[in-house]
């Protein structure tokens, strides 16, 4: 059935074309179209039935005309999946892209992905240390998390995925992690960057490419992280993987969804993107998690940049529904010069409560997690009163949390990228260091008994 | 009927078009090779238009699709506590076992055990009127919940023969004089309101546990409730606190296009927690449905009307019961997502132009009734709205806040602060207080009322003078309006807040609540005559006795110890006075 080749295409729309009068075609059905000169693109169909075939181009319809020839493949798209897969770089339809040989497939994985049975689901608990303060303090991830960065154009999300990718790990634990990294619409410098990157630690044996670049098909976009994630699934629930998922940029693939439902007509839902781009994110992101009886995980990082800075936007707003907290990357602290320039009062784990605490991180995660966010929450507030009304108008306690903002900036936020802090002495211990320039009656989150166990300067406690 | 033979003739995503058959509209079909499940929601010349439960990649124009004649329906008998449910009333386990950890697709389960026994009780005997919705016999579901079964609606007549024993859920266990048959199991079109005598003005509140909800917008049984917010403001988290401690005899939890590991949080969490009324894990009087919003969205459109189906079936008992549905702005983004596919006239939004009746008609099926036999039931429901960047300007915040008596408005900026439940005291409101407050005064305490209106007066006082504050200070305020704020702040800080991941903390009782209330009078009674006495407003904020009342909250046992702590707060407050 694979076999005809049909010459009847009526309109060509954006992405799209529209044929008449084909053998019955199935819904989602890859398709290839053979132009005038002898070059093939590739694409899936969208609508189907007895009179007219809609099919979405991937590499997008140009020289597209009514000679070009139209062949159904008889099947859904598939990825061929093996452990081959790990340390191999392929495009954003799934071909090789480092010149090696095609991949040996042991299986070949429908990309649409199949939703997780939420009883089947294990809940993840299992901290990874990512050896940066402010996430592992404030906005600790666990194994199986999704939990996207929300950046904006020019800031330095890369280098703070790609510390991720390098340093993540479990405490008492030497599983490691295999990297799938996908790129949605990057530009070439962007991508030699974490090439480079992985190369040099030496992780890209350890990892996945799916590459889909800035000059790239468009339309290709929309497959290239479902080609990701058939591979980290494969990895993961057929040979116990660990999978370190990074994607980026998440704004670029929202962009391409939106193309094509303006290339249907349909009727758009805020700011032009399609009504169901909800359900379509989720259907990437929430195939990230642990299931029952299997050992390996999927850990997703997308990375996405905000138009306008703006979290009300779209984009990040859709993805917040589905995600399990965010981590905001803050302009204002990237121009002071720190880095990695997150702002943890916006930034939120979800799952961090079950993921830290005695047994897991330390008994005073929790407490030092809770103080450290009020007392910056606050200092930082009084940054805005002092312009107004100037230092001399705060009492003794305003005037220590004024302080502590800096250095909390200054010392606990920042650290050099290649930076690997351990949860105790690295990140908790420092964090009492730091708040022993806060007087003890003012540090109202903390227990007595972590005071008394983890201060470290208690003869100054005592005295007052 | 069924000689028609259907064909696929179009197919675009959930929504597949089918020629030949002369369906019912909302009749349930099979469709394409594999039998796939879909309902008829349009009929269009001789077009019958079905939107699909199950994913539909692969399914060609040409396979059959074949009429069953049934509406979509649910089972409903013993068995369904416990379980979970997907959003066609598929039981979740059932899925694994046949499909494994990933939900693929043709697979048909029914939603109860047929074959499984249980221990059948009758309570009525031959020669007995029976009644459509009376009860004719018991079976212990769970260890603390009574199944009743009952007369299905549309039967009555005399009794003929009644057994006792052990019975599966299909087998005759009752039969009538006209020889119709009756078993446990009966089933119900989703989409029909189930019916009843009458309906009643809810008078007994729903008592949460929650100190901002119970004492200051509370619910009542039979009552409905809406919940906006943006991401991560608490909604689950809320709802999830519903479904933990609102002492509703049963809970029916619908996960409508949310996370799936929410939904394994629940089925971890709750054969573990007590409930408070009846010391036993509170699994035994749920049910939930888990349609992700990864899985198909045509049964996300349906997980609602399958939740609230089975929400009156139990209310029919003469249960109280509570449905949460998180969130509803899924479920109106499933009929957004069919309509487009319909091609129809959008309305706001892209959303269908029946949106707000349809969200209408599912709250209206809440309500405390009069059931058919007699008995008072009730079904509150509550729903979370997801407004797109937190406006509720949009239609499906707007369109529930038209309907429902009580709005439980979740703030950005309170969530970032860390104050939990990030619920606005100011935007906030239910239209209960009138209808309950002869309850408070009967079993809490005859000057409830009171206290609440004192309570939300400061509260609003507090906002009027921050705006002054804002400008010139605190400092600059009379010193009684001064502690004005200070028993504000105790009011959002001791009282207000609530830590759902406290073990003591995640849950108060009504009595304790208005105990907490009045000690933060006491102590601006106590802090005004001090304070007219000479004292100084920090030494009266600073008294120990104060801070431990206020911790006191985090320990077990405080509800004996409050008494207490308040009496040394007094004198100490007092003594502050003498001091100077
Ligand atoms: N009552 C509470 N006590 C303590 N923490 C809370 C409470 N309510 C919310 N939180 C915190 O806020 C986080 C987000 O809450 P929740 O998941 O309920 O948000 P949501 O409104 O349902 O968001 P979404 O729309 O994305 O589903 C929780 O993970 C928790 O950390
Ligand atoms: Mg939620």
């Amino acid at each position: 059935m694979s076999g005809k080749e049909y010459r009847t295409i009526t309109d060509v729309k954006g992405p799209l074309v529209f044929l008449n009068k084909t053998e019955p075609v199935s819904y989602n059905e890859i398709v290839q179209l053979r132009l005038s000169d002898g070059s093939i693109k590739n694409g899936q169909v969208l609508d189907t039935s007895d009179d007219q075939v809609i099919v979405q181009v991937f590499e997008g319809t140009a020289s597209v005309d009514r000679q070009t020839g139209v062949k159904f493949l008889g099947d859904v798209f598939k990825l061929p999946v093996s452990k081959g897969l790990i340390g191999r770089i392929l495009d954003g339809a799934g071909r090789p892209r480092d010149g090696g040989p095609e991949i040996v497939a042991d299986d070949m994985a429908d990309i649409i992905g199949a939703a997780i049975n939420p009883y089947s689901r294990q809940s993840p608990e299992a901290f990874i240390q990512t050896g940066i303060s402010a996430i592992d303090a404030c906005t600790s991830l666990v194994r199986g998390q999704k939990l996207p960065i929300f950046s904006a154009s020019g800031l330095p999300h890369n280098d703070i995925a790609l510390q991720i990718a390098r340093q993540a790990k479990l405490v008492d634990s030497d599983d490691d992690f295999v990297v799938v990294f996908c790129a949605m619409g990057i530009t070439a410098e962007e991508y030699n960057f974490f090439v480079h990157d992985l190369e040099r630690t030496g992780a890209l044996e350890n990892a996945a490419l799916f590459v889909n670049l800035a000059d790239d098909p468009a339309v290709e976009r929309l497959i290239t992280p479902r080609l990701a994630l058939t591979a980290a699934e494969y990895l993961a629930f057929e040979h116990d993987y660990h999978v370190l998922v990074i994607y980026t940029d998440m704004t670029n693939y929202c962009e391409s969804l939106r193309q094509i439902g303006a290339a249907r007509e349909e009727v758009p839902g805020r700011r032009g993107y399609p009504g169901y781009m909800y359900t379509d994110l989720a259907m990437l992101y929430e195939r990230a998690g642990l299931v029952k009886g299997k050992k390996g995980s999927i850990t997703q990082f997308p990375i996405l940049t905000m138009p306008g800075d703006d979290i009300t936007h779209p984009i990040p707003d859709l993805s917040g529904y589905i995600t399990e907290g965010q981590i905001v990357i803050s302009r204002e602290l990237h121009q002071k010069g720190i880095y990695p320039p997150i702002n943890v009062l916006p930034s939120l784990s979800r799952l961090m409560n079950a993921g830290i605490g005695p047994g897991k991180t330390r008994e005073d995660h929790k407490s030092v997690s809770d103080q450290l966010y009020a007392a910056y929450a606050q200092g930082k507030e009084l940054r805005g009163l002092v312009a107004i009304v100037g230092e001399d108008a705060l009492n003794e306690r305003d005037l220590q949390l004024l302080k502590f903002a800096d250095i909390f900036e200054d010392q606990f936020l920042r650290q050099s990228r290649d930076e690997d802090r351990s949860i105790d002495e690295g990140t908790l211990d420092l964090a009492w260091s730091l708040l022993s320039n806060i007087d003890t009656r003012f540090l109202v989150r903390l227990d007595q008994k972590w005071i008394d166990k983890y201060h470290p300067d208690e003869s100054k406690g005592e005295e007052e | 009927m069924n000689k028609e033979n259907g064909v696929i003739y179009r197919i675009s995503g959930p929504v597949v078009t089918a020629t030949g058959i002369t369906p019912r509209m909302y009749e349930v079909v099979r469709v394409g090779n594999e039998g796939l499940m879909g309902e008829v929601i349009e009929l269009h010349g001789d077009q019958s238009v079905i939107q699909v439960y199950e994913e539909t990649s692969g399914i060609k124009p040409g396979e059959p699709v074949i009429r069953t004649g049934q509406t979509l329906s649910v089972q409903l008998g013993p068995g369904l506590l416990t379980q979970i449910y997907d959003g066609i009333q598929r039981p979740l386990p059932k899925l694994e076992e046949t499909m494994g950890v990933f939900i693929t697709r043709g697979v048909d389960a029914d939603g109860l055990d047929l074959e499984k026994e249980w221990e059948f009780a009758p309570t009525v005997k031959k020669g007995d009127e029976v009644v459509p919705g009376q009860v004719i016999g018991t079976v212990q579901e769970t260890e603390t919940i009574e199944h009743r079964v009952m007369v299905p609606p549309g039967k009555e007549g005399t009794v003929k023969s009644i057994e006792s024993g052990s019975f599966n859920i299909t087998q005759t266990i009752c039969k009538l004089e006209d020889d119709s048959e009756i078993a446990m199991m009966q089933e119900w079109p989703v989409r029909h309101p189930r019916p009843f005598r009458q309906k009643y003005a809810p008078d007994v509140p729903l008592i949460t546990g929650q100190r901002i909800l119970d004492f200051l917008f509370p619910l009542a049984k039979g009552g409905t409730a809406g919940i906006p917010g943006p991401f991560g403001s608490g909604k689950t988290v809320t709802q999830q606190q519903l479904a933990k401690w609102s002492d509703a005899q049963i809970v029916v939890y619908i996960g409508c296009g949310e996370r799936g590991n929410e939904m394994t949080e629940v089925l971890d969490e709750f054969p573990h927690l007590i409930d408070p009324n009846t010391n036993k894990p509170l699994m035994n009087r749920t049910v939930m449905i888990a349609n992700t919003s990864n899985m198909p969205v045509a049964a996300r459109e349906a997980s609602v009307y399958t939740g609230v189906t089975i929400a009156e079936y139990f209310r029919d008992m003469g249960y109280n019961v509570a449905l949460m549905a998180d969130s509803t702005s899924r479920w109106a983004e499933a009929m957004r997502e069919i309509s487009s596919r319909l091609e129809e006239m959008p309305g706001e939004e892209g959303y269908p132009a029946y949106l707000s009746s349809r969200l209408a008609e599912f709250y209206e099926r809440a309500g405390r009734v009069e059931t058919l036999s007699g008995e008072d039931g009730s079904v509150s429901v509550i729903g979370a709205v997801s407004p797109p960047g937190g406006d509720i300007s949009e239609p499906v915040s707007q369109g529930t806040l038209r309907i429902v008596k009580v709005f439980w408005g979740l703030d950005a900026g309170l969530a970032r602060q860390r104050h939990f439940p990030a619920i606005s005291w100011l935007s906030s409101y239910s239209l209960y207080p009138q209808a309950l407050d002869q309850w408070y005064r009967d079993n809490i305490a005859n000057d409830f009322p009171e206290v609440r209106t004192e309570i939300s007066t400061l509260l609003q006082v507090e906002a009027e003078l921050q705006e002054i504050v804002q400008l010139v200070g605190s400092d600059a305020l009379p010193i009684d309006q001064q502690l004005t704020l200070e028993v504000a702040r105790m009011i959002r800080e001791f009282f207000l807040q609530q830590n759902a991941f406290h073990d003591v903390d995640t849950f108060s009782d009504l009595k304790l609540q208005y105990e907490m209330a009045r000690a933060i009078l006491r102590f601006q009674e106590e802090g005004k005559k001090a304070i007219a006495g000479g004292a100084q407003l920090e030494e009266v904020v600073n008294v120990p006795a104060r801070t431990d009342l206020m911790r006191g909250r985090f320990e077990k046992g405080y509800d004996d110890r409050i008494d207490g702590l308040v009496s040394d707060m007094e004198k100490q407050i007092a003594a502050s006075m003498e001091d100077n």
